[in-house]
């Protein structure tokens, strides 16, 4: 019983080999893509596995404190950030060895022509609560 | 409303249904159903007898949920002459019920979401709280669980060493949400040790019993970890320590030992020590010598590198360390803290950073990152 935050990157995960940007697929690719990323969700849904998933737009902004009795200040989109997050998705599993054959699974989304994609998704541990008996 | 009255039927009314012909599932779903109209209408409307009103509404509402030939003829069969529900679901049926809903088909995870269910009553909201997940994804975890289960004879012999490591899960959990999970394990715990006669039971109530004892001590009031040496003992439930070490010479003198007992004996010994420094450090080790011939866990030898330490200081304590896997979670932690006693602030700074940065929680990883602050000189020392 861990759960675990997939990661999807419009950009800073490394690239997979000859991806071709969705854009240039077909009309029908993308619908193909999309039908699979939410059979997988309801799939995990189904399987008691599900918590929660969201898609981010990828444009947003820093905030940052701006001083006492002073609004926030905005700024940005800073050119230097490297990693910009597209979504995510939480999954409540048995083993890390599950969590890993699922973002496997998610990463073999269709694109271009029908073939996995092979995108990377990044997979992070959400930290526990401490269990009682540690001695 | 009597909450745990209501809870503690639960098992007794799946068993009515089953005995009426019901199979569990459907007999599990229907209680569930009742035990939610329950929570509606008891406050208002308590009923004279709990356990007749949930056996008639759990039976009502399998027979409208079923709409197979079966139970269009066990529908003429019997609803005109309900049968009593009598002590004919005796504890033997719950004790099944334990074995079942810990069956070794299921998943960890199913096999607690079910137990909390089936045999503590507890509403599927309920658990999907305590464990943080949404509502619908314990449902369907559930349902599953009873899928997995449907070949499967309520009346087979079953293992009581699953039951208690699924216990032990609920218990180590923690908890949050409106249901006190680690209260649930001990109430569970202590109902299957009146229904088997078995050490290892005894031994696994005394040890979340001596462990439950502690919890006022165990947090600050911002949430913080306090460690057993600087726990204020004062904090400790000394009339629950009482019940536990009386539970478990109990169970010691039945001599059959078992992991769940020799854990017991650890926490007993602290339990039973008035500070950190006067705990009987040697008897410590010596019990985890035992755990270790039991179940040889690195976890166990990792403990053990602790006791060893406080035994015979902390030289012994690295060396015993040396034998354990570094991967096991915690070995730096360890390390940290026997190189700081050694006298190495700089050096354990750096593990205790190090430790934070592989901490599965957030509480150790806070407790974990204060050590190392209070190395590098932003407070005042261990001594």
């Amino acid at each position: 019983m861990a759960k675990y935050l997939m990661l999807k990157h419009y950009r800073g995960a490394p690239a997979p080999e000859g991806f071709v940007t969705m854009d240039q697929w077909t009309p029908e690719e993308i619908s193909d893509h999309i039908r699979y990323m939410n059979e997988f969700a309801d799939r995990l849904r189904e399987s008691g596995e599900f918590v929660s998933e969201a898609a981010l737009a990828p444009e947003g902004s820093w905030v940052q404190h701006g001083g006492a009795g002073k609004p926030p200040v905005t700024d940005g989109p800073f050119a230097e950030t490297k990693d910009l997050i597209a979504g995510f998705m939480i999954i409540d599993v048995d083993s890390h060895e599950r969590a890993v054959e699922l973002a496997g699974e998610l990463s073999a989304a269709p694109g271009k022509d029908g073939a996995p994609i092979h995108e990377w998704l990044e997979l992070r541990p959400l930290l526990e609560s401490m269990p009682t008996i540690t001695e | 409303m009597d909450e745990v009255l209501l809870r503690s039927l639960t098992p007794t009314v799946i068993s009515v249904l089953v005995r009426r012909g019901a199979d569990f599932a459907a007999a599990e779903d229907a209680v569930q159903d009742a035990l939610v109209e329950a929570v509606r209408v008891w406050p208002d409307d308590p009923p004279r007898d709990p356990k007749g009103w949930l056996v008639t509404v759990a039976w009502r509402r399998f027979i409208d949920a079923t709409r197979s030939e079966t139970a269009r003829r066990l529908r003429e069969e019997r609803v005109d002459d309900e049968p009593e529900p009598g002590p004919a679901s005796g504890s033997d049926d719950t004790l099944q019920l334990y074995f079942l809903c810990a069956h070794p088909s299921l998943t960890p995870s199913s096999a607690v979401a079910l137990t909390l269910r089936a045999v503590g009553g507890l509403t599927t909201r309920q658990v999907a709280e305590a464990y943080l997940v949404p509502e619908a994804t314990m449902a369907q975890r559930i349902s599953r669980a009873k899928r997995t289960l449907a070949d499967v004879r309520l009346d087979q012999p079953g293992d009581v060493a699953t039951v208690l490591r699924v216990l032990y899960l609920v218990f180590n959990e923690g908890y949050s949400g409106d249901v006190d999970l680690a209260a649930e394990a001990i109430r569970l715990t202590r109902l299957l040790s009146g229904l088997i006669d078995h050490p290892e039971v005894l031994g696994l109530l005394a040890l979340m019993l001596l462990h439950h004892a502690r919890r006022p001590a165990r947090t600050r009031a911002d949430g913080g970890l306090v460690t057993l040496a600087e726990q204020d003992r004062t904090l400790w439930d000394t009339a629950m320590i009482a019940e536990g070490i009386g539970i478990l010479q109990r169970a010691l003198a039945r001599d059959r030992l078992g992991e769940y007992q020799a854990q017991a004996a650890v926490a007993a010994l602290h339990a039973d020590a008035p500070s950190a420094e006067e705990t009987d450090w040697v008897q410590v080790v010596e019990w985890y010598d035992e755990l270790l011939r039991i179940t040889d866990s690195p976890v166990v030898r990792l403990n053990r590198a602790v006791a060893v330490g406080e035994a015979d200081g902390p030289r012994a304590g690295l060396a015993a360390l040396d034998e354990v896997d570094e991967t096991v979670p915690r070995y730096l932690a360890v390390e940290a803290y026997l190189r700081e006693r050694d006298g190495d602030p700089a050096r354990a700074a750096e593990l205790y950073v190090e430790a934070a940065r592989r901490a599965t929680s957030q509480a150790e990883r806070d407790h974990l990152t204060r050590r190392a602050a209070r190395l590098n000189g932003a407070g005042p020392r261990l001594t």
